[in-house]
C-alpha cells in the first residue's frame, strides 16, 4: 500500500478505482532466476539420478513454450482491444446524464468488476457456441477465442471505471466554463474533459494490461494450449519428476516477468511524470 | 425615452435544498451599463450571476436577457449563451489548449464559423487584452492575470451582448489585479454591458453606473456610485462599507 500513498489524490482514485497496481521490481526477476538455477543442485543433493539437467530440459522445450507464450500474448492483445472498446462505451454510459442508462451501466460494471475472472471464463466456455452463424458467414469459435471474450469482460468493466474516475478527476469548473461558452454536453465531454482526463487514464490502463497478461494463464484451466498448459505437458513428457517442477514453472514465471516488468516500469514512470 | 433593458431580473428566488440563498431579487440593466454587485460573502452574489446564464436553475421569478426568459424549462441554452459571456474567479481556461486555441474553440465548434476568420479575430482579441506574443502559450505558462485576460478574450470571441464577471480578481496576486481591471475598464468604455460581482470598491466606484449592495439574499440598497459610497442610507450598507473602505 505504500506505493499508493506516493500518488496524488486524483491518480490514486483513478488507479485504485480499478485494480491494485502491479508493482514489479528487478529483485523479483532475480528471485525467479534463483528458483530456476537452485533446484538442480537440490536435485543432485537429494542423490537421485539426473537423466538430464533441468536447464537442458528448459532449453530443449523453449521453442514450444515460447509458442504457448505467444498465444498468451495474443489473447491479452485481443482481450485488451475488445475490452477497451466496450469499456470506453460503458464508461461514457457511466457518466451519462440519463439516469436509466447510468444505472444500467453501473450494474454491468459492478457485476463484471466483482465477478471472479475464472468464473467469467468458465461461463464463456460453456455459453458460447463452437461457431457463430452471421448471415451466410460461419465463424469458428475455438477455445482460445472464447477465452479472449471471457477475459475481455472484466477488462471492459475496469476500463469503464478508469474512464469514469479520470473524468471525475477533472474539476467541475471545467464543465462549467465549457457550458457557459455554449458547448453541448457531448462537446464538453469530447473536446474539453476527455482530452484532459486521457493522460490520467494511461497508467491504470497499462497496469490493467499487465494484470490481464498474467491472468491469461487462467485459460490453462479451461484447456487452451497456452504456456502453462504446455508446461504441464512438458512436465509429463519428462517423466513428471518433482525436480523439474520448480525450474519449469519458474521459467514460465520468468517469461511473464520479462514481458510485464517493462510495462510496470513504464506505468510508474508515467505516473511520476503526470504527478509532477 | 429608454429602450427595453437588456437584462431584467424580477423577484428571483433560489434555494439550495431548504436554504434560500436568494430571496426575491429584482434589478434591470440597460445596454451599455456597468453594474457592480457588492456585499459580504455568502450573500448570494455569485449564485445570482450564475442564474443569469442558466448555469444553475432557480425556483421562482424571471430573468430576461434580450427578451429571452431564462426560467423556462424549454429554454434554448445555446441561444442564451451566445448573448452572455462569463468570466470566472479561477479563470477556468482549458489547460490542454493554447491561449489562442482557448479563444478559438467556441466560435469554431459552437458557432461553426470558418477557422481562418475566427483565428484573425482571436489574434486581434489577444492584442486587445495586451497579450500579443502569448498566442501559443499554454495556460499553465501564464500568470493569473494573463490567464484571466485570456479568459476575458475567450468570452469576447463569442461576441456577447452582456458580460458577467464573477469576482474575477479575487484569486489574483495584487500586482496583477490592475491589468485585469484595466481590461474590463476598456471593455466598459467600448460600451459593453457588464455585470460584475466584485470586492474592488475603488474600481466599482470609478467604472460602475450603478452599485447594488446585497446581504443575505436581498438587495439592501442600490444607487449610482457617487451617492452610494458617500451617502449610504441603510445601516447594513454603512456597516459593510466602513469595514471594506
Amino acid at each position: 500500500m505504500r506505493v499508493f500513498l506516493e500518488l496524488p489524490p486524483t491518480l490514486h482514485r483513478a488507479s485504485t478505482g480499478s485494480l491494485p497496481a502491479l508493482r514489479l521490481a528487478p529483485w523479483h526477476g532475480a528471485a525467479i532466476l534463483l528458483i530456476i538455477l537452485a533446484t538442480p543442485l537440490y536435485g543432485y543433493a537429494a542423490g537421485g539420478p539426473a537423466p538430464s539437467s533441468a536447464l537442458a530440459v528448459l532449453v530443449r522445450w523453449t521453442p514450444l513454450l515460447l509458442r504457448g507464450f505467444g498465444l498468451n500474448i495474443l489473447i491479452s492483445f485481443m482481450s485488451m482491444a475488445i475490452g477497451t472498446l466496450l469499456g470506453a462505451g460503458l464508461g461514457i454510459a457511466l457518466i451519462s446524464e440519463r439516469i436509466a442508462l447510468r444505472a444500467t451501466a453501473w450494474s454491468i460494471t459492478q457485476f463484471f468488476r466483482n465477478a471472479p475472472w475464472l468464473i467469467l471464463l468458465f461461463f464463456m466456455m460453456y455459453l458460447l457456441p463452437y461457431s457463430l452463424h452471421l448471415g451466410g458467414l460461419t465463424l469458428a469459435l475455438p477455445d482460445w477465442l472464447k477465452a479472449v471474450i471471457g477475459l475481455a469482460l472484466p477488462v471492459m468493466a475496469n476500463i469503464a471505471e478508469i474512464l469514469r474516475g479520470a473524468v471525475q478527476s477533472i474539476p467541475p469548473s471545467q464543465w462549467e466554463a465549457a457550458e457557459s461558452l455554449g458547448f453541448t454536453r457531448s462537446q464538453q465531454l469530447w473536446l474539453i474533459i476527455i482530452p484532459q482526463g486521457f493522460r490520467r487514464m494511461i497508467p491504470p490502463w497499462m497496469n490493467l494490461y499487465a494484470i490481464l497478461t498474467t491472468s491469461t494463464t487462467l485459460a490453462s484451466i479451461v484447456g487452451v494450449n497456452e504456456v502453462v498448459t504446455l508446461a504441464g505437458q512438458v512436465l509429463g513428457a519428462e517423466g513428471g519428476g518433482p525436480d523439474l517442477l520448480a525450474p519449469l514453472y519458474g521459467y514460465v514465471l520468468l517469461l511473464f516477468f520479462i514481458y510485464t516488468y517493462p510495462i510496470s516500469w513504464a506505468t510508474r514512470w508515467l505516473e511520476r511524470r503526470n504527478a509532477s | 425615452m429608454q429602450a427595453e433593458p437588456l437584462l431584467v431580473i424580477q423577484d428571483v428566488h433560489k434555494a439550495f435544498g431548504a436554504i434560500e440563498v436568494i430571496k426575491g431579487v429584482s434589478l434591470a440593466v440597460n445596454k451599455g451599463d456597468v453594474v457592480c454587485i457588492i456585499g459580504p460573502s455568502g450573500s448570494g452574489k455569485s449564485t445570482l450571476i450564475r442564474c443569469i446564464n442558466a448555469l444553475i436553475p432557480f425556483q421562482r421569478g424571471s430573468i430576461k436577457v434580450l427578451g429571452i426568459e431564462v426560467n423556462d424549462p424549454k429554454l434554448d441554452k445555446l441561444k442564451l449563451r451566445k448573448h452572455v459571456g462569463m468570466v470566472f474567479q479561477q479563470y477556468n481556461l482549458f489547460p490542454h489548449r493554447t491561449a489562442l486555441q482557448n479563444i478559438m474553440m467556441a466560435p469554431i465548434e459552437v458557432l461553426k464559423r470558418p477557422r481562418a476568420e475566427v483565428e484573425f479575430e482571436a489574434r486581434a482579441l489577444l492584442k486587445k487584452v495586451r497579450l500579443e506574443g502569448k498566442e501559443n502559450a499554454y495556460p499553465g505558462e501564464l500568470s493569473g492575470g494573463q490567464q484571466q485576460r485570456v479568459a476575458i478574450a475567450r468570452s469576447l470571441a463569442m461576441k456577447p451582448d452582456l458580460m458577467l464577471f464573477d469576482e474575477v480578481t479575487a484569486a489574483l496576486d495584487p500586482e496583477t489585479v490592475g491589468e485585469v481591471l484595466l481590461t474590463i475598464r476598456q471593455l466598459a468604455e467600448d460600451g459593453m454591458t457588464c455585470v460584475l460581482v466584485t470586492h474592488e470598491m475603488g474600481f466599482a466606484r470609478e467604472v460602475a453606473n450603478e452599485i447594488y449592495f446585497t446581504d443575505r439574499g436581498v438587495i439592501v440598497e442600490h444607487g449610482p456610485p457617487g451617492r452610494f459610497f458617500t451617502n449610504p442610507t441603510d445601516p447594513r450598507t454603512q456597516a459593510f462599507l466602513s469595514q471594506v473602505l
